[in-house]
């Protein structure tokens, strides 16, 4: 075993910055008007009725005191800085480079509704962008409104119902057809959109039957939603025979590619029958998903549904660039703009710096990695695979369970989660919901990290679960060597304690109030 | 495989014999073996026709760097565009803090280990609650068009309702996709969108036609203030009060940089409050920097409707410390997949924390210098395009940072008008000629704290010299 890292977080005793100040301090001044201004307009604009009267109950810091308490806080953000493993999210390496390069006034400070005339570097890079996608799902358009993998999963179930309305059929095709174990965004965003959600169990091989979708696909079935490989580093064999059923219904086809990272450049969604995909860029195209977005959910389909697209959509005629908006069919906006445009630059800078070549190795590298991973953790004593019966290789993820330990010691995931943090390892993922393996844990290693991070991250959960036998109380009372202790959970379901503000805190616990600025 | 090529600065283990050391720790004979799951038929015959890679940042920058530079920005140009999207002054501070590396990063984490992250993030909830005077805010979702939805499909789940009313004068942007999110008229949950006429002197709601469509069957009232034309909606308590009268909920939008200076909407009455997150230090990023915040009472009913994630401050396991985490998690749809209310997923957490700086740096004083000076710089600015002949300012003196500039008497349309300016180095408001809002030849100008007196002269001056 590789000696483990000794590790402590930062802990600065923050306070909540509604603590901070002193009466009349100041961290940002804003000119008075211009006396011609004055001398022209005059003062007290604002119609009485709705002047406020109150000075909002902000804090009075120097602009030096809020730069200190923010930096302390991002000081006490472990935020992947050590090692993360993190499946379902693909950890990557986010490019300084591209980063600086949209925070340029080139890009930082342009407004959507400038002339097309003025924005033609950009509208270039995401049409060149377009192309790449292209070429790696075989779809005909792509657009970027989608903020996220939900909201691009939500532009699918609003162009099915643009798609069945213009057919006639909308009344009559309500359902959306989808494994139980697709991400929740999948059935989620069908349901929001006013779809009847139908869940397929899951068999032994780890995916539902094709009989169970050939009997559960009918001329009601409006689509399907599908991920593949799932979170469990299964690929789904029979994924043609599935399209190819509900085509045979008429139902439309979306390729949820959030799992993309160990087939890129190796499968083509449309080559696989689908009629439409997406792809998350603050993720497999290392843009930075910044703690939960700004995120794109690049959504991508074939002719025949590109009528139905939201607006507006980036076309090239001749040497110029334009945004198309005329589309009579279109679904509708699903968000205003044309998306979270920085972070398609930064995706466009990811391809443009991997290449076709380096797109292949990096898929290459994620299943090689997380196959080494498997081998390592098989031989760490209470840990179970996820679908034991399944021999072949995972993908480039595994679902792995320690149930073995957990009954043995008492010590679960969420205990091991927040001791990883101890050793600067970012808490692992479990599973979404519902948790179909017990005590899960989903690692993914990806290309970012080297051969020695995975060593090390496995020797930490080997030491764990040494811990684990050895000091359960320990364990179970982790993190300690995190900025903050274990936090109290039974708070978060009970409306007389919660408090998502600083204003219902001082409500609700008046007390606690006092005692801290006393101290 | 990775032979031939020279390690990538990206992929650790590119380097020489990393992959097949790990090959022979698992006992594959080559990398084909490892995708034994995917059957033959399955790879994708079409090769990747993809542009030449450019590993080096030397390169990657020269590419990035060119291409954009072919656009024209507003800081080159004088710009009076909003509509959504505003140019406001973001302090330096914050860039250095949503630029943090650990704040930008992909992984999610957990209460403990990014406990600075998540503090922020309470902060920005407790501010904007501070400027609101609101006890519950939500983290941003994607847009502030988005939020409005699901603010109405919160309405539809609270009232049992089925039928929002929403200002005629609307943002045909933020419209569609409120439309999309109250669904097509097939679906069984679909919720209907009636317009409420607005009065033509003000620009406000027509009461009239308010109160002649509100009724037993209506779950919400919508309605922003300031107003997507800029106008200021004196009579937000009383549309509050006739919403009420009918058991419907107030949903009001409202933009954060008039809050130094604007009624809190908490006071006149409202239950459900969104608004852009884009103002609160946020850049353009070309509609990249949008963000919408959903806010309300701290009552039960309303907390249980949200969609998305509210962080809450708790005790931790340490006397005396506090710690946040998310309340109410299994009510969204990472607990409740399609019985979870609506859907939530990545959205802009990031502009939370941008927001968290900027409020903090403002501070009470600095959001009422701020109001006062875009009120003061926007109606001046209001005044001297009045002046032009021909040119004729729709509803004067009832707006906040946007208002309509109306060119029929010039015999000029807005777009040729723009042309223009543009080619003197402006950039005119935001064209409404093509809107259903029967404006005639109008246009939405924007004035902010970045727009000086003598900006301002210039854009007048511009003005008649392109109109003469």
């Amino acid at each position: 075993m590789t000696r483990l890292p000794e590790f402590h977080a930062a802990k600065w005793d923050e306070p909540v910055v509604m603590e901070m100040g002193r009466p009349g301090g100041r961290g940002q001044h804003f000119p008075a008007p211009e006396e011609e201004v004055t001398a022209a307009v005059g003062a007290d604009l604002i119609p009485s009725a709705m002047a406020r009267k109150d000075l909002p109950e902000l804090p009075e810091i120097t602009e030096f005191e809020a730069q200190r308490h923010y930096l302390h806080l991002s000081q006490m953000t472990l935020g992947m800085m050590g090692i993360s493993l993190f499946g379902t999210c693909t950890m990557k390496y986010n490019s300084k480079t591209a980063e600086f390069a949209t925070l340029r006034p080139e890009l930082s400070a342009v407004h959507p509704y400038q002339h097309p005339d003025t924005l033609q570097g950009v509208l270039e890079i995401l049409h060149d962008f377009d192309g790449i996608l292209r070429s790696l799902s075989g779809m005909d358009q792509f657009i970027f409104q989608a903020g996220g993998g939900a909201d691009a999963a939500y532009t699918m179930v609003c162009l099915a119902r643009a798609y069945w309305q213009d057919k006639g059929m909308l009344g009559q095709r309500t359902e959306m057809v989808t494994s139980m174990q697709s991400h929740p965004c999948n059935p989620a965003t069908a349901a929001a959109a006013g779809f009847k959600v139908v869940n397929l169990p899951l068999e032994e091989n780890g995916y539902p039957s094709l009989e169970a979708l050939k009997a559960a696909v009918s001329e009601k079935t409006a689509l399907i939603m599908l991920n593949n490989p799932d979170d469990m580093g299964i690929y789904n064999p029979e994924i043609k025979e599935w399209v190819k059923a509900a085509k045979e219904v008429g139902a439309l086809c979306f390729y949820d590619h959030a799992n993309f990272n160990g087939v890129m450049g190796k499968l083509s969604a449309r080559e696989l029958g689908f009629d439409a995909c997406m792809f998350m860029l603050h993720k497999t195209f290392g843009a930075p998903k910044a703690g939960g977005g700004p995120a794109v959910g690049a959504f991508g389909c074939s002719d025949a549904l590109t009528p139905y697209l939201p607006t507006p959509v980036v076309v090239k005629s001749g040497d110029t660039y334009t945004l198309d908006e005329d589309r009579p069919k279109s679904a509708g906006k699903i968000r205003e703009y044309w998306g979270n445009v920085p972070q398609v630059v930064k995706a466009y800078a990811w391809a443009r710096a991997m290449g076709a070549e380096g797109i292949q190795l990096a898929s290459d590298i994620s299943v090689v990695a997380n196959n080494y991973m498997d081998k390592r953790l098989s031989e760490i004593p209470g840990l179970a695979i996820s679908n034991p019966d399944v021999k072949a290789r995972r993908m480039e993820m595994t679902r792995w369970s320690l149930e073995p330990i957990t009954e043995e010691t008492g010590v679960g995931t969420v205990d091991f989660a927040n001791r990883l943090a101890d050793y600067g390892i970012d808490p692992w993922w479990m599973s979404h919901e519902p948790w179909i393996v017990a005590e899960p844990f989903t690692p993914e290693a990806g290309e970012l990290w080297s051969k020695e991070d995975i060593d090390t991250w496995i020797d930490v959960i080997a030491k764990i679960c040494d811990e684990a036998r050895s000091d359960p109380d320990m364990v179970k009372s982790a993190p300690h060597n995190q900025a903050i202790a274990q936090v109290k959970g039974d708070a978060f379901e009970d409306p007389s304690l919660w408090a998502m503000t600083w204003r219902a805190w001082k409500r609700k616990h008046a007390g606690k109030v006092a005692e801290r600025g006393a101290a | 495989m990775g032979s031939e090529m020279r390690a990538h600065p990206w992929m650790a283990n590119s380097a020489p014999g990393v992959i097949e050391a790990m090959l022979a720790e698992i006992g594959a004979s080559s990398v084909a073996e490892v995708f034994e799951q995917i059957p033959q038929d399955h790879f994708r015959k079409t090769p990747l026709a993809l542009p030449p890679a450019l590993t080096s940042e030397v390169e990657l920058r020269r590419d990035l760097v060119s291409k954009l530079k072919k656009n024209d920005d507003c800081e080159t140009n004088l710009s009076f565009l909003g509509a959504g999207v505003w140019q406001h002054h973001v302090p330096a501070i914050v860039d250095e803090i949503v630029g943090r590396t650990e704040f930008a990063t992909n992984v999610w984490g957990s209460y403990q280990s990014d406990h600075g992250r998540n503090q922020t993030w309470f902060e920005f909830s407790s501010q904007l609650g501070a400027l609101l005077n609101l006890d519950v805010v939500q983290l941003p979702v994607y847009s502030w068009g988005c939020a409005i939805g699901h603010a109405m499909r919160m309405s539809q789940r609270i009232t049992g309702r089925s039928k929002v009313l929403v200002p005629a004068l609307s943002d045909p942007e933020r419209l569609s996709v409120i439309r999309t999110y109250c669904q097509p008229v097939e679906m069984e949950s679909h919720i209907e969108v009636v317009l409420v006429a607005a009065d033509p002197t003000s620009g406000r709601l027509d009461l009239n036609d308010l109160k002649a469509k509100l009724a037993g069957d209506v779950a919400a009232v919508y309605f922003e203030n300031p107003a997507y034309l800029g106008t200021i909606e004196t009579g937000a308590a009383d549309i509050a009060k006739l919403a009420r009268g009918v058991g419907a909920e107030t949903i009001v939008g409202v933009d954060p940089s008039s809050l130094g200076v604007l009624t809190a909407p908490g006071d006149y009455g409202a239950d459900i409050v969104t608004g852009p997150v884009q103002p609160l230090g946020v850049h353009m990023h070309c509609g990249g920097g949008a963000g919408g915040w959903i806010a309300s009472r701290d009552d039960e009913r309303y907390v249980r409707a949200y969609n998305g994630f509210l962080v809450s401050v708790v005790e931790t396991q340490e006397p005396g410390q506090l710690g946040f985490g998310l309340a109410c998690p299994h009510q969204n749809s990472y607990g409740m997949r399609e019985n979870g209310n609506d859907w939530t997923g990545n959205s802009t957490y990031l502009w939370a924390i941008a927001g968290a700086v900027y409020m903090s740096l403002l501070g009470p004083e600095g959001f009422r210098e701020l109001g006062n000076l875009i009120v003061s710089r926007a109606r001046y600015a209001a005044k001297l395009l009045g002046e032009v002949p021909g040119v004729r300012i729709v509803w004067p003196e009832t707006t906040f940072k946007e208002f309509v500039v109306n060119f029929d008497g010039t015999g000029r349309s807005v777009a040729e008008i723009n042309d223009a300016l543009r080619a003197r180095g402006i950039f005119g408001g935001k064209d409404l000629s093509d809107e259903d809002h029967s404006l005639g030849q109008s246009a939405l100008y924007c004035v902010t704290e970045i727009h000086t007196a003598a900006d301002i002269r210039r854009l007048a001056d511009t003005m008649k010299e392109v109109l003469a």
